[in-house]
């Protein structure tokens, strides 16, 4: 290309438009990193103000790390019993999910059967359909069964949203790990469970354990069916929700921030897994 | 050999079991309450809640939010996309920061932008010290529709744009380096590169990042919630609210029905609108 290029100043030219497009990009960049980071900052700098600063006017950009509003709601009547119950369901979820959709998902990668595509068909139907509207069935079905208003049937829910991603990811990590691998077990003397448990399962269990966090990510985040679904066992989500209109600004932003620094942390745990859980969306 | 072909089937089982009774059944069920009541077949429900004084606002607001949002979040995700996918250094924390409202509750990303709505918030902070505004503006008042709307706009916009980008970062990595660099040496411009060569070959992305972000812009409730509580009414709130304060399950069950139709009409047509034809797939 530079042989092409050899008078100076279409190539300065080049060079020039090139720079141009270096710095476009670079500011692009910057630009957008700062409309995700800043919002969030913003919610945090009101976390970690006194009462006062974060009802008066005009606000700081800089926090004062003072710990009222976070005292006051860590106090507040019903949140610790709220940060319990969102823990319990996001946690009863993640074990549902993974325990249900990881067999699932090997079956998917090792074996051809009839009935395999019906079943991805089911898998891939759930998200064209708006989930959260189930609470108002469940709702029914659960007070006949006893379990409205408790965490087993939130988490019942939550599965539900939870469980195709768990299939899907579990599918593709099952995929990435070579067959020939099981099959020498088994000549070794392994038998299937065996060869499964001690030459699959290590190396599946980072990305298992990822998708066990983005499960937990999806329960915890949830709004609809936990308001729906709970009375008294309300998650954190449903108890923030049901008292926005009566609490404080500076409940409702520490409220905020609890939900959403758990939630930094695990979309850093699993970032490595972003692509394994919406890639294979695209087949 | 006989159980390892039974074997496929009881470890499907589970999944299958807990997705026909609690996805498939529970939809025949709110189905069914939505055309009874008292036992009898009827539409009484959706004709409640057509002639609420309510359904027109709420069906158009989620509508135009749906039309508003969603186009601003596949331009958004395509620019973020094309950044990421051309980056050299730092990809990695560049991707991770833009990931991160995928992992924001929908209720948290309202509150984050009620800091910077509300009346003693950041924006009127900014304003008055900019001397725009000689006093805070309320912009999240019974009174300011539009406003309201546009910050919900801006939440939806901030927090959800990022399961789209993702889902072209994965499809633009599955697009062969070649094309670009073989119209790049036939004089295309960047530009010309991305709509004839990009754009037509990601299609397949660009149909799931568009059915699932439609899907969810039907199902916007929280963002609305916290930001105009009651004053922008949305599907999924007035769900909410027959269901819970007017303890009328059979049109909330009507209202569900509504967003599932909506849901799958808009579904059926982004697969046919955005189709792959036969003879151009791989």
């Amino acid at each position: 290309m530079t042989a092409i290029l050899a008078d100076a100043p279409a190539a300065a030219r080049w060079d020039s438009r090139r720079r141009a497009g270096r710095f476009l990009m670079f500011a692009a960049i910057v630009l957008l990193c700062a409309w995700v980071l800043l919002p969030i900052y913003l919610l945090i700098v009101n976390a970690l103000s006194s009462p006062n600063e974060v009802t008066g006017f005009p606000k700081r950009m800089l926090p004062s790390f003072d710990t009222g509003s976070i005292s006051f709601f860590i106090n507040f009547a019903g949140v610790a019993k709220a940060l319990w119950n969102s823990i319990l369901v996001a946690a009863l979820t993640m074990v549902l999910s993974i325990g249900i959709g990881a067999p699932a998902g090997y079956a998917l990668s090792r074996f051809d059967f009839p009935g395999k595509e019906a079943f991805r068909f089911l898998v891939l139907m759930t998200r064209a359909f708006p989930l959260p509207l189930l609470a108002l069935p469940l709702a029914v079905m659960f007070i006949r069964t006893g379990l409205d208003d408790t965490p087993v049937g939130l988490a019942i829910v939550h599965t539900t949203l939870a469980l195709p991603f768990a299939v899907l990811i579990t599918f593709s990590l099952f995929s990435g790990i070579p067959f020939e691998l099981e099959e020498a077990a088994w000549t070794l003397g392994c038998t299937r469970l065996q060869a499964f448990w001690k030459v699959v399962m290590p190396l599946a269990l980072p990305g298992i354990a990822a998708s066990a966090v983005f499960a937990f990510t999806i329960s915890w985040n949830e709004v609809f069916a936990a308001a729906v679904l709970t009375i008294e066992n309300r998650t954190l989500t449903a108890f923030l929700l049901q008292s926005l209109n009566v609490s404080p600004l500076y409940l409702k932003f520490a409220g905020g921030a609890a939900l959403v620094v758990p939630a930094l942390i695990f979309i850093f745990a699993v970032r490595k897994y972003l692509f394994a859980m919406w890639g294979i969306a695209n087949r | 050999m006989t159980r390892s072909k039974a074997l496929p089937y009881l470890l499907l089982a589970p999944a299958t079991l807990f997705l026909c009774v609690f996805f498939l059944y529970p939809f025949v069920l709110v189905a069914h309450e939505a055309v009874t009541r008292d036992g009898a077949y009827t539409f009484a429900n959706f004709r409640t809640m057509a002639e609420h004084w309510k359904f027109p606002a709420t069906f158009w607001n989620t509508m135009l939010l749906a039309i508003v949002v969603v186009p601003l979040q596949l331009v958004l995700a395509l620019t973020m996309a094309s950044i990421v996918s051309r980056v050299e250094s730092g990809r990695g924390a560049i991707l991770y920061i833009f990931a991160i409202p995928l992992g924001i509750s929908d209720l948290a990303a309202g509150l984050i932008w009620l800091a910077i709505f509300e009346q003693s918030g950041f924006l009127n902070t900014w304003l008055v010290g900019l001397g725009v505004a000689d006093q805070p503006v309320m912009f999240l008042g019974y009174q300011s529709k539009l406003s309201i709307f546009v910050a919900v706009v801006l939440a939806e916009v901030w927090r959800a744009t990022a399961i789209m980008m993702v889902i072209l970062v994965a499809g633009m990595g599955l697009i062969p380096k070649e094309y670009g660099e073989a119209a790049e040496v036939f004089g295309a411009s960047a530009w010309k590169r991305f709509t004839r060569v990009t754009l037509p070959l990601l299609r397949p992305s660009l149909q799931t990042a568009i059915i699932l972000r439609v899907i969810l812009a039907f199902e916007v409730f929280a963002v609305v919630a916290a930001l105009g509580g009651t004053n922008l009414p949305v599907l999924m709130g007035e769900t909410y609210h027959w269901q819970f304060a007017l303890q009328d399950r059979n049109v909330a069950a009507a209202y569900a029905m509504l967003i599932l139709a909506i849901s799958i009409g808009f579904t059926l047509f982004f697969l046919y609108a955005l189709r792959v034809p036969k003879e151009a797939r791989p």
